[in-house]
């Protein structure tokens, strides 16, 4: 016990003394979280910019009420010169160019804007759509509602933030392991500590012990900023957040020990991580949400373990969902870190 | 033992008794590091047995480990650590009260760098923390893989002081060094190895009668005149130059009490072989891989 707490205590100073691992590991993580919760916090209010060359009737006899709702996604500019109005949707600096000739309306944009170029041309389809409707003088016989699921519109600071704290602990845990372990072997240490009279047990769990620690201070900070920021919103369960990095921590850990026990030198072994983590961190989700990407991207996410404690800290954190839904990424987790570690504790050696 | 093709110690075989200070000796890649590793128990031996006691150390029983002391050749510490925190983390390990530190700090002269990373201090200074390290628990068996190797001459004679001042209480020191004074000075045996192998053992006092050396008497310049030298040296050899007259006989009191019949002691140095000379001897004059 004595030595598990001296040798955690060691590690710890060792952590927070490395002003690099500390930035890697709580800065630059919480850097993209300010980033993207910057970012995206104004995209809900950016309008698309649209110009209006001469009269467009279809427009302009629209009903005050669709006017007025209209306002809310477009913002419309009159304009003469048609010519300059085209070259300014083609630099970016617009978003399209609406004219009438006669019953045609004519809307052109830039396709460099995926989301706006949609945005304009769906709202001026349901605009000539309802004009058509006006003209034969019937009263429109289906209406559309719409309704959100999410209690709070899974605006993006509540993706983000589960998504970019799974990155950090990630690389959190797996770049301490594998540093740690290439460190220890090149300079002794590890030797060193084999010929003191403790269990190895005891190296293992204070090192376990000192990455759950940063995980747990990385989580702190992560929602603490997000909260005091960003309006981070947690839902009931986000306590489970607790045993779910627990048990990613040792999973991560694991894929640390493996880089480690493989690498050479320090170098090397950063150089592992990070051609681990990176990659896994954008295929797990942590940068931008899965829902388009292609079936075998989803595939191969199902194997990452940051895929999972992603979805496990969505769920409970801002989905709402029960406590429950932790139980299964945890068990996920929990079984490659088993396999992993197995791994790795066959090709680990305690010297060169 | 082997590493691949090399044979890093080849039938090796000695006794250390309780209480006793033993050197190793042998060029670089003779094997001694090997033959402690094997003796701390780091690595189990491929053929043959190593015993503490009744204890096979490679099987590290907590029991052995706790008597035991070790100094690897290369320090190694906890990354970011102060001198303080060092011994206080490996003093913790052996389950060593607190007061230790201060101890030990004192004993190899580091209390000035106490609170200093180990990153930041000298070569010399890491390794006289690495020693405080294997002396945290007052071990009765310590095991030192080139101690002074980087110690200056005042550090050296320090930690002669501290390894004797152990060795009296009783404790067993066994050591690695290229410093054939130091071996001759602190051992009561030394080994000599190479190429895996124990070439001889025995005291240093011993191992240097054993080489009956000629004795190399200098006088200053002028204190002798060509001819008086050669009929003071008769058959022994005489070499004259600008540093002095040296005289290399068997029979050093002859010599000397015909030169003080003379009057002519003027500079006189008296050189026996050394525990060196023996060393080089036995390895040749040839680098080592
Ligand atoms: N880990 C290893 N892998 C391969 N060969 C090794 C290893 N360690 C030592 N050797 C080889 O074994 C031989 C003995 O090495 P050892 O370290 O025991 O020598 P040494 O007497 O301690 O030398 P030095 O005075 O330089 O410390 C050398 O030829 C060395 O090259
Ligand atoms: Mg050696």
């Amino acid at each position: 016990m004595n030595a598990f707490r001296s040798l955690a205590r060691a590690m710890l100073k060792g952590f927070f003394r490395d002003k690099m691992a500390f930035f890697f590991a709580v800065i630059f993580p919480l850097m993209f979280l300010v980033l993207f919760g910057g970012i995206f916090t104004d995209q809900g209010a950016s309008k698309s910019e649209v110009i209006q060359i001469g009269a467009v009737p279809v427009l302009d006899d629209t009903p005050r009420e669709v006017k007025a709702s209209l306002a809310e996604s477009l913002e419309i500019t009159t304009s003469s010169d048609e010519k300059d109005a085209i070259e300014q949707v083609r630099k970016g600096d617009a978003d399209a160019v609406i004219s009438q000739r006669g019953d045609e309306l004519v809307v052109r944009y830039s396709q460099a804007d995926q989301v706006k170029a949609a945005t304009v041309q769906g709202t001026f389809q349901a605009i000539v759509q309802s004009a058509n409707i006006a003209v034969t003088g019937e009263a429109p016989r289906f209406s559309l509602s719409t309704d959100q699921v999410e209690d709070d519109s899974l605006k993006p600071i509540q993706y983000y933030t589960p998504g970019l704290m799974g990155w950090a602990i990630a690389s959190g845990a797996t770049f301490g392991a594998a540093t740690n372990l290439v460190v220890w072997r090149k300079n002794g240490l590890l030797r060193r500590l084999r010929l003191a009279p403790i269990p190895t047990r005891s190296v293992v769990t204070a090192r376990v012990a000192v990455s759950i620690a940063i995980a747990v201070v990385q989580a702190a900070i992560f929602l603490g900023v997000g909260v005091a920021l960003f309006g981070l919103r947690l839902t009931g369960s986000w306590p489970m957040i607790v045993p779910l990095l627990v048990c990613g921590t040792l999973a991560f850990m694991a894929i640390g020990l493996l880089a480690g026990a493989i690498a050479k030198s320090e170098e090397a072994a950063v150089g592992i991580a990070n051609f681990v983590v990176l990659p896994m961190a954008f295929l797990s989700g942590s940068f931008f949400p899965l829902d388009g990407a292609p079936g075998y991207v989803t595939a191969i996410s199902k194997v990452l373990p940051l895929k999972h404690l992603n979805d496990g800290m969505l769920d409970t954190m801002v989905r709402g969902e029960g406590p429950a839904a932790a139980l299964l990424p945890m068990a996920i987790l929990l079984g490659f870190a088993i396999v992993v570690t197995a791994i790795a504790s066959r090709l680990f050696r305690w010297d060169d | 033992m082997t590493y691949g093709d090399v044979r890093a110690v080849d039938g090796v075989s000695f006794t250390v008794a309780p209480g006793e200070f033993f050197g190793l000796l042998g060029p670089n890649g003779a094997g001694k590091t090997t033959t402690l590793e094997m003796v701390e128990g780091l690595r189990k031996p491929q053929a043959g047995s190593v015993r503490i006691d009744e204890h096979e150390p490679w099987k590290r029983e907590p029991a052995l480990q706790r008597r035991m002391g070790v100094q690897l050749q290369s320090s190694s510490f906890f990354e970011r650590l102060t001198a303080r925190e060092q011994l206080d983390t490996f003093g913790a390990l052996y389950g060593v009260a607190a007061g230790r530190t201060d101890e030990m700090l004192e004993q190899v002269g580091l209390v000035d760098k106490a609170d200093i990373r180990t990153e930041d201090l000298s070569g010399g200074q890491k390794q006289r923390l690495s020693i405080a390290c294997a002396l945290i628990h007052d071990p009765e068996v310590v095991f030192l893989d080139e101690p002074t190797a980087a110690l200056d001459p005042q550090a050296r004679r320090n930690l002669w002081d501290v390894l004797r001042t152990i060795n009296d209480s009783g404790r067993t020191v066994v050591l690695t060094t290229h410093h054939m004074d130091e071996a001759e000075v602190l051992c009561d045996r030394v080994a000599i190895m190479d190429s895996g192998r124990i070439l001889e053992m025995d005291t240093p006092a011993a191992l240097v009668r054993g080489l009956d050396a000629p004795v190399r008497i200098s006088l200053a310049p002028g204190t002798l005149s060509a001819d008086d030298a050669r009929a003071v040296a008769g058959d022994d050899a005489v070499d004259t130059d600008e540093s002095g007259t040296t005289i290399t006989t068997r029979d050093p009191s002859r010599v000397l009490s015909d030169l003080a019949n003379r009057d002519a002691l003027a500079g006189l140095s008296v050189k026996g072989a050394s525990l060196e000379d023996v060393f080089l001897e036995l390895t040749g004059r040839e680098y080592r891989a």
